[in-house]
């Protein structure tokens, strides 16, 4: 082991050690304070002699004198096993719980190898979410990256733990049946980066509560946790995911929050180097840093297991131009946004059906893998609520008089849509079957003339009919 | 060679010392696992190296190698289906050396050594020969004839050439040059990526790259050998558009560069572009496309030359007389490689941190874009071209792509020279959507195409969300004689009425908003409605439907021509008393908002519509018969 104490400078997260021999960039240190207190760090960049060390932990405590560097000649890695199930980590991957040390199966380096395009299985499994908002209009499929924009104070976390909780694989190789049950082995990885106590113990109770917590692996670092140690945490999340994902085949959803705590991190590191900022002093590299987590959901070819990402970042100023919404838009496949409007009308979950989006949805729906009529009637419900705000802007100007007799039928719409349909409980699990149900329901709102995007043989079998019963689905 | 030192590591850039006799842009490898990079600085004895893959774990004193070489790719037969990476390296030959996840340090060559080819000369021994020059020919795939050039910068005479398999580095003859040397002729040519291919001289490009999406084609057009720019904030329709301009353009050859991008967006290509047909040979799509794959996780720097890997394969294709499209997604993503190695080189940032050099960047890479006559020996490459299509491929359809070219130009005698073409269509990801930022500006100084996507209309989908407002193409005015000779006479007038309506209708939907729809005059409400037809039975076009992803020019032509005889009509039936209510509710509206859906052999129903057009809104005003000879007279 090599150790030195030729700390020449201090800056934030930053030390700058003199006099090194065989360094290696990204190599992991280990630091020891004149207190006592050792913390880890990685290196930033070697110049000859001369090693820039970000400390994860903080650098409280540290003086050039006394400090001790060790090189450690590995990279950060974390070791990994199926015995992390039902475990909570810190935010370096160390047991938080009290419970004993993980005996690795193998050693991974945090940061992962891209997966190889042409090994890559395109994402076409439908995860019934038990949400209508999502699983009728925006589905998550199994292997996507799926955030969830939001903005503080809006209920993010209980919808990502309702989404945790009653996430299923639909297994419908049978036909056109549904409500199938689910297949392969779930696991949930949950990593917090400076989010608060309340928050965290808030998810952990719910995986508790539903005993989830036995299939869950829990990475914390806190709001009062070192900033830097953020860095580290989505990628030791998703090294243990890719663990459970490819090597035990089983199913990944890895809820990363609050994905904006993570990115003001790297800011830190990236001012205390005087680095070119780019847009609102992010750094410029923000785009590729962010990329080498979430590009890390997926499938495979061959292998059984898959990653599903469900990012949680709370926008700025709920400014979705804001570089980190923005950057995280670009690289993942969709967003659900929440909206404060109707959070403060009381309607959970508050999501914005029209800035929603899950780009997989074409591949995730239909026969065979949720039910023949969805994507039609997704498409009715989604162009109708659109036109149902549309005169509901327009009533706003010129008063709903001026509304014709078919714009006021899709405002009504528009409201029961939010009332029925996206309104739903944070306990309340509904089958994709209901959520079709619902979803006809609202359709026999509108004239039919206007269930243009419907096929008609669908409007036939599944619009209910006069006494309500709905004819011959399900 | 040169065996250097490093000295400084820093993310993707390693300093070296001692490399004196190495270049700017030389390959190097770097540290004991030997790292492909490249030189993109040097100062006294200290070179700067981009390096193409992770950097982790090397630090001072690790070796640098000196190749001598500039970063290169592989020209032959083989790249056609294949994807590389952003450095040539084809991924299948990494998967199959380490597994689903790429590691580092592995090599592949661009072209499979051990594969052979059929290669039949269509030059003798004797023959004088140039650069550019025709020697031979390979069936490639059943679609694409690959054609054996003459490297450029040699000249000759065949010495010895003979018909038979070969790998690509195998000699299939022997050239005399001019001042007595003799040099083996291969299939396989490598070429610097930096150094744009050469040709005999740029030509004028007038002939439309027709895609199938009809905002494109009727509104926007863009020619072959034309440049086209496509910004939009993130899930605004980019990607998508690109990729159904790689499916459906009736370019020969697609290289689609996923450049910084999401590794499923290729996957979904690779999955989807064996099954679709190609619809002009009937064969499946990937047969013609080349794909680059450097996605955003995948080393920065390799992003940074994938741009290049991908320009110089277009342009080798170029010379062998082919049309090529070249899609780049995203181009923000290279600029902003661009900028990480800046910043690590330390150079003065210019606006939001980019490079000063950007502009010069962008504009060199749109550049190589163009149609050109290619290089060649006049005689020498008409005569290769002219044995080359009466040797006849072995399959029909690459005889059909010979034959397509002949008719091109064959028939125009002495102008029979080969000519070819390479068209760029860049995605642009500007922060924010704010195209006021600096990639998206210096790409509209030098693109001739402003594919605008709009969020706004993404939200309503209304897709492709291409702003009709701010979009513009430089090349109608060049191809409005084109259409008028292929398409119809009254295209393009067809086109700018319809333009004027949409223009119109902007300025009017202020009014509505504020004072309601019932302000408007009745003429100005008829072409409210139009301008909803355009909209949304023309404009809107699902790219996820069999029966709406591809529309003929003809087709595009005739939905045109509906939809106005629609507005002429409403306009004489309501001078002559036909209620707007009754109008509007023409049943004949649902069979023109389901016409874009027919495909041409069915164009039988556009006569059908228009004579329902007629019947129908005569038939809802009192003044039946003289509306009826008026609607008559115009058609
Ligand atoms: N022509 C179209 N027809 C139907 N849907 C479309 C069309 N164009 C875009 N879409 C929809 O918009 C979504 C986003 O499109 P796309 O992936 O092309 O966006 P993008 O501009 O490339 O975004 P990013 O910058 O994040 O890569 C698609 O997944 C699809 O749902
Ligand atoms: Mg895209």
């Amino acid at each position: 082991m090599r150790e030195y104490m030729t700390t020449r400078d201090i800056v934030g997260p930053l030390l700058l050690i003199e006099s090194v021999a065989d360094v290696t960039y990204g190599e992991l240190v280990e630091l020891e304070f004149p207190d006592g207190t050792r913390s880890l760090g990685n290196v930033l960049e070697v110049d000859r002699d001369v090693a820039l060390v970000q400390a994860f932990e903080g650098t409280r405590g540290a003086n050039t004198a006394q400090t001790k560097v060790r090189f450690l000649g590995r990279s950060l890695e974390l070791g990994v096993s199926r015995d992390m199930l039902g475990r909570v980590f810190d935010g370096l991957g160390r047991p938080a719980d009290g419970g004993p040390d993980i005996i690795p199966d193998v050693r991974r380096s945090i940061y992962g190898s891209p997966i190889n395009p042409t090994a890559r299985d395109f994402p076409d499994d439908f995860i019934q979410t038990g949400v209508s908002a999502i699983d009728g209009l925006n589905p998550l499929v199994r292997g996507q990256k799926l955030p969830i924009f939001s903005g503080s104070g809006l209920p993010h976390n209980q919808l990502a733990a309702q989404i945790a909780r009653q996430s299923a694989v639909l297994d419908c190789t049978g036909g056109d049946e549904i409500g199938c049950k689910a297949e392969g082995e779930f696991a949930v990885v949950f990593a917090a980066m400076g989010i608060t106590f309340a928050d965290a113990d808030f998810f952990i109770d719910e995986f508790r509560n539903t005993s989830a917590i036995e299939r869950a692996v829990l990475f914390l670092n806190l709001a009062d946790d070192p900033a830097v140690e953020r860095i580290a945490t989505p990628r030791m999340a998703l090294t243990a995911a890719e663990y459970l994902a490819y090597d035990c085949d089983m199913h990944v959803l890895v809820i990363l929050t609050d994905m904006t705590y993570y990115c003001e991190a790297l800011r830190e590191v990236s001012a205390a180097r005087k680095e070119v900022p780019g847009r609102r002093g992010y750094p410029g590299y923000l785009y590729t840093d962010l990329a080498t987590i979430y590009e890390r959901a997926g499938r495979v070819k061959g292998r059984h297991g898959s990653i599903t990402q469900v990012p949680i970042l709370t926008m700025p100023d709920d400014d979705k131009t804001h570089p980190i919404p923005d950057l995280t838009g670009y690289i993942t496949e969709g967003q659900i946004v929440l909206d404060r409007n109707l959070h403060r009308r009381g309607i959970y979950p508050p999501v914005a059906v029209l800035p929603s989006l899950s780009r997989l949805k074409q591949k995730g729906i239909g026969p065979g893998k949720t039910r023949e009529d969805h994507a039609d009637l997704s498409n009715q419900l989604f162009g109708a609520y659109a036109r149902g705000l549309q005169a509901k802007e327009l009533a706003v100007i010129l008063g709903e008089a001026a509304l014709s007799d078919d714009d006021k039928a899709f405002v009504a719409f528009a409201d029961a849509f939010e009332d029925r349909f996206i309104r739903q409980g944070p306990h309340e699990d509904r089958s994709i079957a209901d959520t079709l149900a619902i979803g006809w329901e609202l359709a026999a709102l509108l004239p039919r003339t206007e269930l243009k995007r419907i096929k008609d043989a669908y409007v036939e079998k599944y619009l209910p009919t006069d006494d309500g019963e709905e004819d011959a689905a399900s | 060679m040169d065996q250097g030192r490093i000295v400084k590591v820093a993310g993707p850039l390693v300093v070296a010392e001692g490399l004196p006799s190495s270049k700017m842009y030389d390959l190097v490898r770097v540290g004991t696992e030997g790292l492909m990079g490249e030189i993109i600085e040097m100062r006294a004895d200290r070179a700067s190296i981009q390096v193409y893959e992770e950097t982790e774990g090397l630090g001072p004193g690790d070796p640098v190698e000196a190749t001598g070489a500039p970063l290169s790719v592989e020209l032959g037969p083989g790249m056609l289906e294949a994807v590389y990476d952003g450095v040539q390296r084809p991924l299948d030959a990494l998967e199959a050396q380490s597994g689903a996840f790429i590691t580092r340090g592995m090599n592949a060559p661009g072209l499979d050594r051990e594969k052979r080819w059929e290669f039949t000369p269509v030059v003798s021994a004797g023959d004088r020969v140039e650069g550019g020059d025709i020697i031979g020919t390979v069936p490639e795939n059943t679609v694409i004839e690959h054609r054996v050039m003459v490297p450029p910068g040699i000249s000759g005479a065949i010495e010895s050439i003979s018909a038979g398999e070969y790998t690509v580095t195998d000699p299939v003859g022997r050239l005399v040059a001019d001042d007595g040397t003799t040099h083996d002729l291969v299939m396989m040519q490598v070429w610097p990526v930096r150094v744009p291919r050469p040709y005999k001289k740029k030509i004028a490009a007038d002939e439309p790259l027709t895609t199938g999406t009809r905002v494109i084609d009727t509104f926007f057009p863009i020619v072959k050998g034309g440049v086209a720019c496509i910004p939009g904030p993130f899930g605004a329709g980019k990607t998508v558009t690109q990729h159904q301009i790689a499916k459906w353009s009736n370019a020969e050859v697609v290289i689609f560069i996923g450049c910084g991008e999401r590794g499923n967006e290729m996957t979904d290509v690779l999955m989807e572009f064996p099954e679709l047909e190609d619809p002009y040979s009937g064969e499946p799509l990937l047969k013609r496309t080349v794909l680059v794959a450097n996605t955003s996780n995948m080393p920065v720097a390799a992003r940074e030359a994938s741009v290049y890997t991908g320009i110089t394969m277009a342009e080798y294709f170029r010379d062998m007389g082919y049309d090529v499209v070249l899609q780049a997604d995203s181009t923000s993503r290279w600029a902003e490689a661009m900028r990480e190695i800046s910043g690590r080189l330390e150079e003065m940032p210019g606006d939001e941190g980019f490079p000063a050099y950007l502009g010069t960047r962008l504009a060199s890479f749109y550049e190589r874009a163009g149609k050109v006559e290619c290089l060649s020996s006049d005689g020498g490459a008409e005569g290769a071209r002219a044995q080359a299509a009466g040797s006849g491929g072995p399959e029909e359809a690459s005889a059909a792509r010979s034959v397509r070219e002949d008719s091109d130009e064959g028939p125009t005698g002495t102008a029979a020279k080969r000519t070819g073409s390479v068209s760029v269509v860049g995605s642009v990801s500007p922060p924010g959507g704010d195209l006021s930022e600096p990639v998206v500006q210096n790409t509209l100084r030098v693109v001739k195409v402003f594919w605008a996507l709009q969020d706004q209309l993404a939200f309503q989908r209304h897709f492709p969300a291409i702003d009709w407002l701010t979009s513009y193409s430089l090349y109608l005015d060049k191809i409005t004689g084109h259409w008028a000779e292929e398409v119809s006479p009254e295209f393009r007038a067809r086109r700018d009425e319809c333009m004027a309506i949409l223009q119109r209708e902007n300025e009017l939907a202020e009014i509505v908003r504020l004072v309601g729809v019932e302000a408007l005059s009745p003429e100005e409400q008829i072409l409210m409605e139009t301008a909803k037809s355009i909209r949304e039975d023309f404009l809107q076009q699902n790219a996820f439907r069999d029966d709406d992803q591809f529309s003929s020019l003809h087709e595009q032509d005739r939905l045109l021509e509906m939809i106005l005889l629609f507005h002429k009509t409403a306009i004489r039936a309501h001078e002559h008393g036909a209620a707007l209510k009754e109008i509007f509710a023409a049943p004949v509206r649902e069979h023109i908002a389901r016409a874009k859906y027919l495909t041409e052999d069915r164009a039988a129903e556009f006569d059908e519509i228009a004579s329902e057009i007629e019947t129908q809104l005569v038939g809802t005003g009192p003044l039946r018969e003289e509306t009826a000879v008026y609607a008559g007279g115009e058609r």
